[in-house]
C-alpha cells in the first residue's frame, strides 16, 4: 500500500496544483483591487472631500469636495431601494404562500432571473426613452425609478431564497390553527424572516449604489447638492468615471477618493448584511 | 367552498382580494420584460424601416452625421472582449469552485466564500479604476512588448498601437468581474451533488480528481455550462469597467492588443448627443435592443437549465 | 492463521470529543467479524478507520495504529486510495453512482486500469454481477441507469462494484438497515457465501443479525471495546457484565 506514482496520482497532483494556482490568482486579484483603491484613495481622502460640494474651478483642481456625489448616491440608492421594496416584499411573500413551487411560481422566478440578468445599460436606455416619452429630464426621480427597476429582481429573488429556507412546519402549524395564507405571510413568515429580508434589502442597496450605467442617462450629473426630485443628481460611480477621465492629477485624486468611499460603503453594507444574518439568524426557529 | 356561501366572512373576503392582488403582482416581472423590450423596439423602429437588418448588422461604417450606421465594429468589439474575458475567467474559476466544493475543509470554505462574495459586491467603476491604474499599464508596458517581440508574427498577438487600452485589458477586467459569479454558480451546482456519490467513488479507491471527472461532471456539467453562459451574458452587458480600459475605437479588431468599441460603451458614450442627429437615437436604442435580445436568449436558456439541475438559484 | 487486521492503541477524536478510547483488536482472516453495541458507541467510527474514511470528517484525528497484514495504514508513506482499493465498503444506504448498471461495476476497474479491452470489461462486469447474485435480474438491462433498480438490488450492485476492484477485506456499515427483509436476507446470504474468500467486518445494531452472521464478535460501549472473541464464546459465556446486559436486551 506504499505510495507509488501511478497515472491517477499524476492527474490528482496536477489538478491540485492548478487549483491552488487558480485560487491564488483569484485571491491575488481581489487583494490587488482593494490595495489599488486603498493606496490611491486614502491620501486623497480629506475632510474637505467629504464635507463640501465642488466649488468654482473644481475640475481644474481647485477647491471643493464630492459631497454632492455622496449625498446623490445615498438618495438615489435609498430611494430606489425603498421603491423596489414596495413591490418586492409582497411579491416574495406571495411567491412563497400562494404560488410556491407551482408552474406559475417557477415561471415568475424565471422572469425575475431574466430581469436580473438584463444589463444596467439597457435599463438606463429604457429609462431614458421612458423619460423622453413623459417629457422628463434627467433627474433624481428618474434615477430612483431606474434603480428601483434594477433592484427589484435582485431583492425579490434574494428574499424568495431566504423564505424558501424556512421550515415548512411552522407554516403548516399556522395554517392548521385556521389562519389564512395572507395571515401566514404577514404574521409568521415576515416575523421569522426579518433578518433575511433585511439582508436581501442590503444586497439590493449595494448593487444599486454601485451601478453607474443606469444612472448615467437618467439621473445625470450636477455639482450641486441634491435638493429636488426633479433636478439632476450626482452619484459616486459617475464621479469616479468623469473625474478619472480628466487630465488633471488633482481631479483624478478625487476620482480615487470617490472610488474609496464607494468601496467602503459597499463593503460596510455587504459585511453588515452578513453580520445581521449571522447575528439574528439564531433567534428564528430553524 | 367560499363561493357557495352567501355571506362571506370578512376574513374570507380579504383572502379573496389578496388572491387577486397576488395574481396581478405576479404578472409584474413578465410585464416588465415585455415592456422594456417593446419600448426599445418602438424607439429603434425608425432605423429598421430605413435600412435592412443586414446593412445594420453587417455594415462597418459608423458615421451618424452622414447617416451611416454600421454596427459590425461594435458587435465585433463586444464579441472580442467577451470571448477574451470568458476564456480567461473560466479555467481558474472552475478550478477554484472545484477546490471550494471538493477539497477545501468546511472551515477553509467558511473563510473563502465571503471573500468571493465581497469580490462580487464591488461596483464596476472600482474594477474600472483598477483596470486603468494597473491592468492597462501592465498590458501596455509588459505584455504588449513581450508578445510583440516573441509572438508578433501571429496576427492575434500583433500590436498596432503603443498603449494598453485594448481588448486584452478589457478582457482581463471582465474576467475578474465575472469570476465571483461563475465561481458561485459552479459551486452551488456542485453542492447539489449528493455526498453519497463522492463516498461511493472514494470508497473504491478513486482519487478526488477521478471522482470529479467521472462522477460529478456527469451530473453537474449542464449546470456548470449554464453558469458559464450566464456569466457570459453578464460580460456582454458590462459597461463602465470595460469602457474605461478598452480604447473605444470603432474598427474591426484582429489582435488582442487592438482597441475595440463594444456595444454598451457605444450607448454610454453617445447618449448625450444622440437627440441632435437624425436617426442617431434610433440607432443607439437599436444597439440597446440588440444587447437585450442576446442577453435574453442566453439568460432564458441557461436559467432553465439551472432551474432543472438545482431546483433553485441564488447568487 | 494470523489475524488480518490488527488495531494497536487506537484513540480517535472528533474535535475534542473522544470517539475511540485505546482500542486493541485482532480481526481474523476470512471470517465474518461483527461489531455490535448500542448506537453512538463508536462502532461505525472504528469501521471507518479501517478504510481511511475516518479522516474525511472535519476535525477528526487519531493516534495509534491500524495494521493490515502488518502494514500500518496510517503510516506517512501510505497511499489511501490503495488502502481503499484493498478494503471495500458497503454503506448503510446503497451509494450507486449516477451512471448505468454496467458502468457502476466497470467504474472501479476503469479507475484502477485493471482491464485492457472492451471484452474483458464485459466479462468482468458479468462475473462480479454473478458473484453478487444480481446477474439474472439485470443481465438484460445493463445499460439502464442504476437508480432504476430497487433499493435491495442497488445494495447488491454496490457489493458487485466493491468486489470488482478485488479487495481483501469487505466492510459493512449496517448494510441491511435500509433494506426490506427479503433484500436483507439476500445480502446476508451473499456475505456468508463470500466469507471464505474475504475478510468481512460488519457493524450491526441488531443482535439477531449478529448471531446469524458472526464468527467473531466485538462488543463496544462508549468508545471502548468491552469484549471481543469467537462468536460462540461471547454469545454463550460473556465475560463482562456489560456484554451480558446487552445480550439480554437491557440497553
Amino acid at each position: 500500500m506504499k505510495f507509488r506514482w501511478q497515472r491517477r496520482h499524476v492527474g490528482e497532483a496536477l489538478a491540485k496544483l492548478l487549483m491552488f494556482l487558480s485560487l491564488g490568482l483569484v485571491f491575488a486579484s481581489l487583494v490587488m483591487i482593494l490595495w489599488t483603491v486603498l493606496s490611491k484613495g486614502l491620501p486623497a481622502l480629506t475632510w474637505q472631500m467629504v464635507s463640501q460640494a465642488p466649488k468654482g474651478g473644481f475640475y481644474l483642481g481647485k477647491e471643493g469636495g464630492i459631497l454632492n456625489a455622496i449625498l446623490g448616491s445615498l438618495y438615489l440608492a435609498g430611494g430606489g431601494t425603498l421603491l423596489a421594496l414596495l413591490f418586492s416584499l409582497p411579491l416574495a411573500l406571495s411567491l412563497e404562500t400562494y404560488l410556491g413551487n407551482s408552474r406559475w411560481g417557477n415561471g415568475v422566478r424565471l422572469a425575475l432571473d431574466v430581469l436580473w440578468g438584463i444589463p444596467s445599460i439597457v435599463y438606463g436606455a429604457f429609462g431614458f426613452t421612458l423619460m423622453l416619452a413623459l417629457g422628463m429630464r434627467a433627474s433624481l426621480l428618474g434615477g430612483i425609478l431606474v434603480l428601483a427597476l434594477l433592484e427589484l429582481p435582485i431583492m425579490t429573488r434574494a428574499m424568495d431564497e431566504v423564505i424558501r429556507r424556512m421550515p415548512r412546519d411552522l407554516e403548516l402549524a399556522a395554517l392548521a390553527l385556521g389562519s389564512n395564507k395572507r395571515e401566514v405571510a404577514v404574521h409568521v413568515i415576515l416575523r421569522q424572516m426579518l433578518p433575511g429580508i433585511v439582508t436581501a434589502i442590503l444586497l439590493a442597496f449595494g448593487r444599486g449604489i454601485g451601478d453607474a450605467a443606469s444612472v448615467l442617462f437618467t439621473a445625470g450629473y450636477t455639482d450641486h447638492l441634491p435638493t429636488s426630485l426633479m433636478r439632476p443628481a450626482a452619484s459616486l460611480p459617475l464621479a469616479v468615471f468623469f473625474q478619472l477621465g480628466t487630465p488633471f492629477p488633482e481631479v483624478q485624486q478625487r476620482a480615487y477618493a470617490a472610488a474609496l468611499i464607494l468601496t467602503i460603503i459597499v463593503l460596510v453594507v455587504s459585511l453588515s448584511s452578513r453580520w445581521l444574518a449571522a447575528r439574528f439568524g439564531r433567534f428564528t426557529v430553524r | 367552498m367560499t363561493d357557495s356561501s352567501p355571506a362571506l366572512t370578512r376574513r374570507q373576503a380579504q383572502e379573496k382580494t389578496t388572491r387577486r392582488a397576488v395574481f396581478v403582482l405576479s404578472l409584474l416581472p413578465l410585464v416588465l420584460i415585455l415592456f422594456v423590450t417593446v419600448a426599445l423596439a418602438a424607439r429603434a423602429w425608425p432605423i429598421l424601416g430605413q435600412y435592412s437588418l443586414w446593412d445594420l448588422l453587417g455594415g462597418i461604417e459608423w458615421r451618424p452625421m452622414r447617416g451611416q450606421f454600421g454596427f459590425l465594429p461594435f458587435i465585433a468589439g463586444t464579441l472580442w472582449v467577451t470571448t477574451v474575458g470568458v476564456l480567461l475567467a473560466v479555467p481558474p474559476c472552475l478550478l477554484t469552485a472545484l477546490y471550494l466544493s471538493e477539497y477545501a475543509r468546511p472551515s477553509v470554505r467558511a473563510i473563502l466564500k465571503p471573500v468571493f462574495d465581497l469580490l462580487a459586491a464591488l461596483p464596476s467603476v472600482v474594477y474600472g479604476v483598477w483596470g486603468v491604474l494597473v491592468v492597462v499599464p501592465f498590458v501596455g508596458d509588459v505584455l504588449r512588448p513581450f508578445f510583440h517581440q516573441h509572438l508578433g508574427w501571429i496576427p492575434l498577438f500583433a500590436s498596432s498601437q503603443p498603449t494598453g487600452y485594448s481588448i486584452l485589458s478589457g478582457g482581463i477586467v471582465l474576467a475578474v468581474m465575472i469570476a465571483p459569479f461563475i465561481i458561485a454558480v459552479t459551486y452551488e451546482v456542485l453542492m447539489t451533488a449528493p455526498q453519497d456519490w463522492r463516498l461511493g467513488s472514494l470508497g473504491l479507491g478513486a482519487t478526488r480528481w477521478q471522482t470529479i471527472r467521472y462522477v460529478l461532471f456527469r451530473h453537474s456539467l449542464p449546470g456548470i455550462i449554464a453558469g458559464v453562459v450566464l456569466g457570459t451574458s453578464r460580460a456582454f452587458g458590462e459597461t463602465m469597467a470595460v469602457l474605461m480600459v478598452v480604447g473605444n475605437v470603432p474598427t474591426l479588431p484582429t489582435s488582442i492588443f487592438d482597441p475595440a468599441y463594444p456595444l454598451p460603451a457605444l450607448i454610454a458614450n453617445n447618449y448625450g448627443e444622440m437627440m441632435s442627429v437624425p436617426l442617431y437615437d434610433a440607432a443607439l436604442l437599436g444597439a440597446a435592443l440588440l444587447l437585450l435580445v442576446i442577453v435574453l436568449i442566453f439568460n432564458i436558456a441557461s436559467t432553465l437549465v439551472l432551474q432543472r439541475v438545482m431546483g433553485r438559484r441564488w447568487v | 492463521m494470523t489475524p488480518h487486521i490488527r488495531v494497536r492503541n487506537l484513540n480517535a477524536w472528533y474535535g475534542t470529543q473522544p470517539a475511540l478510547k485505546n482500542i486493541n483488536l485482532e480481526i481474523p482472516r476470512q471470517q465474518i467479524t461483527v461489531i455490535m453495541g448500542p448506537s453512538g458507541c463508536g462502532k461505525t467510527t472504528l469501521l471507518k478507520t479501517f478504510n481511511r474514511f475516518f479522516e474525511l470528517t472535519e476535525g477528526a484525528r487519531l493516534t495509534g495504529q491500524v495494521l493490515i497484514d502488518d502494514e500500518d495504514i496510517y503510516a506517512r508513506d501510505v497511499d489511501e486510495t490503495e488502502v481503499r482499493k484493498r478494503v471495500g465498503l458497503l454503506a448503510q444506504r446503497p451509494t450507486v453512482l449516477p451512471m448505468s448498471i454496467y458502468e457502476n461495476v466497470a467504474y472501479g476497474l476503469y479507475i484502477h486500469q485493471m482491464r485492457k479491452d472492451a471484452r474483458s470489461y464485459k466479462e468482468a462486469v458479468r462475473h462480479y454481477l454473478e458473484l453478487a447474485g444480481l446477474w439474472e435480474e439485470v443481465g438484460k438491462r445493463l445499460h439502464d441507469p442504476a437508480t432504476a433498480l430497487s433499493i435491495g438490488q442497488q445494495q447488491r450492485l454496490c457489493l458487485a462494484r466493491g468486489l470488482a476492484v478485488e479487495p481483501e477485506i469487505i466492510l459493512g456499515d449496517e448494510p441491511t438497515s435500509a433494506l426490506d427483509p427479503i433484500s436483507s436476507q439476500h445480502i446476508e446470504k451473499k456475505l456468508l457465501e463470500l466469507k471464505s474468500r474475504y475478510t468481512t467486518v460488519i457493524v450491526t445494531h441488531t443482535l439477531r443479525q449478529a448471531k446469524r452472521l458472526a464468527d467473531y464478535v466485538i462488543f463496544m460501549y462508549m468508545g471502548e471495546v468491552i469484549e471481543a472473541g469467537p462468536a460462540q464464546e461471547v454469545f454463550t459465556r460473556p465475560q463482562q457484565e456489560r456484554t451480558r446486559q446487552y445480550l439480554e436486551g437491557l440497553f
